[in-house]
């Protein structure tokens, strides 16, 4: 459905995105994760056709978004990072006026408003002035220009930013219902949202890409090593060193007096090794789990010449998956 | 519908509900009326002196000792409105971020233009219809001819054309509304001032050049009831090169 190869915008001497080629299948939900100014909303600028790249081509549906930009556009709904809003306009006027705009004809305007409105649960606000809504709402009408025309491929910038948590999870939810029947690029620099909603990640870093996979391959091709964080309910004084005695385990490092993280050689499980270990040693097996990158770890691994305020550290603790106790 | 149509009925629609049609509206409308008043009141003491004079009643041409010097005035008056109507066309759609909906739907940016200076244009034409209300009152107590009358009111139209085009293209220029105002006061006033620096160089080519440049010339031809082909073809080839500028501007912007 879109197709992106050696896609490189230059503004001025500066270099936006270079060398960038990705794809996505119809259907597919694909998330663009970078830090602010990593060439994100320029690569998606130019998937919209409204500008040109310096080289490289990319293809939307069919089209050549520089050489064929209106039937491009025709296939397109994009959600900018601000949405675009009219705001001394009612709902309806406003996702009236952009129908019109992007060509749905005068006899299927009023069904395709119907169901956009109910699409985005607007219903209640159809008639109210834009201006008075609430940031949730204003972002669900922006989402709603993008769908009047019934596109199939969405490109939406960043559109959980400035929501509070309870808005954040109904977008993402709305973008799961649009999954399969739509095409979806979104842009976000908070990562769990591409864990929630994206079925694959492209890592953009300073207008190149660093990786693109889907998260668990991601994770596991940034792994060196299988981590299992062990929670004891009365360890021996030597316990560190008993487990570190066990065969395959690379270290052990002591978090608190009662956790554990034990590193083995890459493809070695350890989980059972230790569960018995503990127990023939009555040490009280409280919590055994499989320590895994989250996206942050994979994220900061590969872009971690810059020094990023993430909460989570590049070797820390990640998502728990496993087995307790 | 078209786009283009959606884009004029959209503009049209924003002068509105925001205050700027009716106060634009009303201070040209108000400064109009005084003028047309002034005007009249003039000739009104103008033939009663000449009847006392005289003793009979002077055979005054309304056209001339009325319409012109209200015509000439409203000319002054479009260099200062004209601007209001046309400063937030792109200045604020660019402020707010609109500008991304317009350009990512698929319509050209030619659309875009036309579909604003259109907008513009008839809340503009609709403006001057209303002063077509001094004529019309006159009408039953006056005699006059309509034909010079309607004369003028072509060239008020095709001078305030330029002058939206004009300030479409400033307000494409900046997102500010402000500095789209001063930008399209400052060159069209310069513009006009081509007239006056024309008659200083009446002699050289480039005083005829600066005089052909400036409406002034072309407009008192229309508004005398003289229709000639260059003055038509002066102000609707400026509508068009300010629409392709403002075009370009747009473009160029897409691009940075």
């Amino acid at each position: 459905m879109i197709q992106v190869e050696h896609l490189t915008k230059q503004y001025g001497p500066k270099t936006a995105i270079a060398d960038v080629s990705f794809s996505v299948e119809k259907g597919e939900v694909l998330a663009f994760l970078g830090p602010n100014g990593a060439g994100k909303t320029t690569t998606m600028r130019i998937l919209t056709a409204s500008m040109p790249a310096t080289s490289g081509s990319a293809r939307v549906a069919g089209y050549d978004c520089f050489d064929h930009p209106i039937e491009v556009k025709r296939a397109i709904g994009y959600l900018p990072e601000v949405p675009p809003l009219y705001t001394e306009m009612t709902v309806t006027e406003y996702l009236t006026f952009v129908g019109r705009l992007k060509g749905v004809e005068p006899e299927r305007l009023p069904g395709a408003l119907d169901r956009t409105l109910e699409q985005l649960s607007l219903g209640e606000v159809r008639g109210r002035l834009i201006a008075n809504l609430s940031r949730g709402f204003k972002q669900r009408v922006g989402l709603a220009q993008a769908l009047i025309h019934d596109p199939p491929v969405l490109i939406l910038d960043e559109p959980t930013v400035g929501l509070d948590p309870k808005q954040i999870i109904e977008i993402r939810q709305l973008i799961k219902t649009l999954a399969g029947s739509h095409t979806i690029i979104l842009s976000t620099h908070i990562l769990p949202e591409a864990t929630a909603v994206a079925q694959r990640v492209v890592i953009i870093h300073e207008g190149r890409i660093v990786a693109e996979d889907s998260q668990d391959q991601l994770s596991a091709r940034l792994r060196r090593s299988e981590k299992v964080s062990l929670t004891l309910k009365s360890p021996a004084p030597d316990t560190r060193e008993r487990l570190q005695s066990l065969p395959g385990v690379l270290s052990v490092h002591q978090e608190d007096p009662a956790t554990f993280l034990v590193e083995a050689e890459l493809g070695h499980d350890l989980r059972d090794d230790l569960a018995r270990f503990a127990v023939r040693n009555e040490w009280g097996l409280l919590e055994l789990k499989l320590v895994t990158m989250t996206l942050e770890d994979v994220f900061l691994r590969l872009t971690q010449e810059e020094a990023f305020s993430l909460p989570s550290p590049l070797e820390g603790e990640g998502q728990g998956e496993g087995v307790s106790s | 519908m078209s786009p283009i149509s959606a884009i004029v009925r959209k503009e049209i629609r924003s002068y509105f509900v925001s205050p700027i049609a009716y106060v634009v509206a009303s201070v040209f409308l108000l400064l109009i009326g005084l003028l047309s008043f002034l005007a009249v009141a003039t000739a009104s003491n103008r033939s009663l002196q000449m009847l006392r004079g005289q003793g009979s009643l002077p055979d005054l041409n309304l056209n001339d000792i009325v319409f012109r010097p209200v015509f000439a005035n409203m000319a002054v008056i479009l260099l200062l409105v004209v601007p209001m109507l046309t400063m937030r066309l792109f200045a604020e759609e660019k402020k707010l971020k609109t500008m991304e909906l317009l350009v990512t739907s698929p319509v050209t940016i030619t659309d875009i233009v036309v579909g604003k200076f259109f907008a513009a244009f008839t809340v503009f034409a609709g403006m001057l219809a209303l002063t077509a209300v001094g004529p019309l009152a006159l009408a039953p107590f006056a005699q006059f001819q309509w034909e010079p009358l309607l004369t003028a009111y072509l060239g008020v139209l095709l001078m305030g054309g330029l002058f939206l085009s004009a300030g479409l293209l400033a307000s494409g220029l900046t997102e500010n509304q402000i500095i789209a105002v001063i930008l399209s006061f400052g060159g069209l006033l310069l513009f006009w001032l081509f007239g006056w620096a024309g008659q200083v160089f009446a002699d050289s080519a480039f005083g005829k050049v600066l005089s052909y440049l400036s409406p002034l010339e072309h407009f008192e031809h229309l508004v005398k009831g003289l229709v000639t082909t260059s003055d038509v073809v002066y102000f609707m080839a400026g509508i068009v090169f300010m629409l392709f500028l403002t075009h370009r501007v747009i473009e160029s912007q897409r691009w940075r």
